[in-house]
């Protein structure tokens, strides 16, 4: 197993899409950067200074393309995407892969070495990100990090981690259950596009609305509108992640997430509490966010793990 | 298992989708000789062929390789049998010898063996000059010849190899068709599918005929001439300015004559071995001036398509 993941390591390195996704990588932090540049003198919050470079939003900048939400829509699962699709069905194509499978090697290792590469490939990815941004935006505000935030940021860290990998666990599977790169491809794109953007933002309010119309705007109507909302789009992973990141870098939670979506009654705001969440209670509040994200790429690396070992190979 | 059979399955059955692909298959193949897995396309070669490396579970029966079961040991079985598939990949972005190195690391053997044995079996295929060139940039028929050195490089016991040549020029069908007639001196023996008869019968010992998942015919090339043609192996045609029925019979004496048949002025005698000399003689001790002599031997097109024409 070894040899395959080393073999796959060397394989993305020297690889044209490694090169694409760096730049990715130094544009989302060179953009995140900017808007820290543009927007974080307005801020005046004392509490969470350095968490601010992660979360500032400059006016005339839609909420999609903040750093949290921009990581959860877009760079993860495009990121996740572009290490797992080809995984096997590239093999398959190629021809290599009755070759590889001909030799004394189990069969299940190759695809673990393969996802193990891609988890190491994505880890350096987000954490060059985060650390991009940490370190220019420290000489940008000159506000070092206090314990909390750094613990806050590396749980964020994990979290994302883990959050890719379930992309790169579903790309995977389409990879084995497809033949052809191609579909394998437009399959994970499109339930990227799927849960990404039309589930959260058209789909899930549409839905909450029919089930729980607030036509007679009373304060109780709405509230159920936007608890059913809420449960509805929890089954997005995209959202499920997006909302346990705000919670992780904007310690007054929740709220900023209602924007992002751009349901929030007017008569809700004053429902929140302004005050941030102790750590600890924020860990307890994404908790579950975390398991469901972790049984979710279990899941998809159990499924690919069965259809591989079950499927036949055949070289034409 | 009998000493010296190397592969041997027993009722070997596969199907797919209620067609069965591969009908109580009984195959067995002796050490070191090379072994011609004819057939027409689809007659089940390939999957008899994934069953034998463990890579298809079949549906009945059971198949082993020296000795190991292919369904329940099948890493045992792949340490020993070397594959090269019909259409033979490699990574276009990593060149031939790191190609090979991969496959030879996944072997365990260890990297200055490989290395040795990377550039001799280079050598020996013809490609010594693209060792380090990308595999992207090589001809269909340069993949063939790496597939070739891919198989032998954990030097195998068991080397199975599915149109070996398809793709080459004449001057690589015979380097590679030589590399595979020494393989039985280094103690490996060879599965070799192909459609082109010629190669066959130039490099196989024995030569199994599929159809339709069965067994049509198995055996040496001698063997199965003689079954297919009760006649023999020879068919030697002489034409004379007349014919006599006494001559006829003169010739039906000879020994290793099995039939003679006659055309007009032409006599076509079917015999187990070439004769010319003794059937000149008697012709001519016959005083009847001999016009023209003939002999075709048969070859396995001939066997071939006489199995198929009766289908």
């Amino acid at each position: 197993m070894r040899t395959i993941f080393r073999k796959e390591l060397a394989d993305y390195f020297t690889s044209v899409r490694f090169l694409i996704l760096l730049v990715l990588v130094l544009l989302t932090s060179a953009a995140t950067l900017y808007f820290d540049f543009k927007g974080i003198s307005a801020t005046t919050d004392t509490e969470f200074v350095f968490l601010k470079l992660f979360t500032t939003q400059p006016e005339g900048i839609p909420t999609l393309f903040t750093f949290p939400s921009f990581i959860a829509i877009f760079f993860i699962p495009i990121i996740g995407i572009a290490l797992g699709f080809d995984a096997i069905s590239g093999e398959r194509t190629s021809g290599t892969i009755s070759r590889i499978l001909s030799q004394p090697i189990f069969r299940d290792s190759v695809i673990t070495a393969k996802f193990l590469a891609g988890l190491f490939i994505l880890s350096i990815m987000v954490v060059t990100t985060v650390l991009l941004v940490s370190g220019f935006g420290l000489r940008l505000i000159g506000v070092p990090p206090s314990l909390e935030e750094i613990f806050r940021l590396f749980t964020y860290l994990v979290f994302t981690i883990i959050y890719g990998a379930f992309w790169m666990g579903l790309a995977i599977l389409f990879s084995i259950v497809f033949r052809r790169v191609s579909t394998s491809l437009i399959t994970s794109l499109a339930l990227w596009l799927f849960f990404g953007l039309f589930y959260i933002l058209l789909i899930a309010p549409a839905i909450a609305n029919a089930l729980a119309p607030t036509a007679d705007g009373t304060a109780e109507a709405i509230l159920q509108n936007y608890e059913l909302e809420l449960t509805l789009m929890r089954f997005s992973p995209n959202f499920l992640f997006l909302e346990a990141s705000e919670v992780l870098l904007q310690p007054p939670p929740v709220g900023s997430l209602l924007g992002v979506i751009g349901v929030i009654a007017s008569g809700l705001a004053s429902w929140m509490t302004p005050n941030p969440l102790s750590l600890g209670q924020s860990l307890l509040l994404i908790w579950p966010h975390l398991t469901s994200l972790l049984c979710l790429t279990i899941i998809c690396f159990a499924v690919s793990y069965v259809v591989f070992m079950r499927q036949e190979i055949r070289a034409t | 298992m009998d000493k010296g059979i190397v592969v041997e399955t027993k009722d070997l059955t596969k199907s797919y989708d209620g067609v069965t692909v591969v009908d109580h298959l009984n195959l067995r193949i002796t050490e070191n000789e090379i072994f011609g897995l004819l057939g027409p396309n689809g007659a089940g070669k390939t999957t008899t062929i994934l069953m034998l490396l463990g890579l298809t579970e079949p549906a009945v029966g059971t198949a082993h390789v020296c000795g190991f079961n292919s369904t329940r040991e099948p890493l045992k079985v792949k340490r020993l049998v070397g594959y090269m598939p019909e259409k033979v990949g490699f990574y276009d972005n990593l060149t031939a010898r790191k190609n090979l190195d991969f496959i030879a690391e996944l072997n365990n053997i260890s990297y200055t063996e490989s290395q040795h044995q990377i550039d001799q079996l280079l050598k020996a295929v013809g490609l010594s000059e693209a060792v380090d060139m990308p595999v992207g940039k090589f001809s269909r028929g340069m993949k063939q010849r790496l597939g070739v050195a891919d198989v032998l490089i954990k030097k195998p016991k068991v080397a199975i190899f599915d149109e070996p040549t398809a793709g080459l020029d004449p001057e690589g069908i015979s380097q590679i068709l030589d590399l595979i007639a020494n393989l039985p001196q280094m103690g490996t023996t060879v599965i070799m599918c192909s459609h082109r008869l010629y190669e066959v019968q130039q490099v196989c010992h024995s030569i199994g005929i599929l159809s339709k998942g069965r067994m049509v015919v198995e055996g040496s090339l001698d063997q199965l001439g003689r079954e297919a043609f009760a006649g023999g192996r020879y068919r030697i045609e002489v034409e004379t300015t007349e014919s006599t029925p006494q001559l006829v019979d003169t010739l039906k004496g000879v020994s290793g004559v099995t039939k003679v048949e006659t055309e007009g002025n032409r006599l076509l005698i079917s015999a187990d071995s070439d004769l010319r000399t003794e059937i000149a003689k008697i012709v001519v001790q016959s005083n009847i001036p001999l016009v023209e002599m003939k002999i075709h031997e048969f070859t396995l097109d001939d066997i071939y398509m006489k199995y198929f024409h009766e289908d």
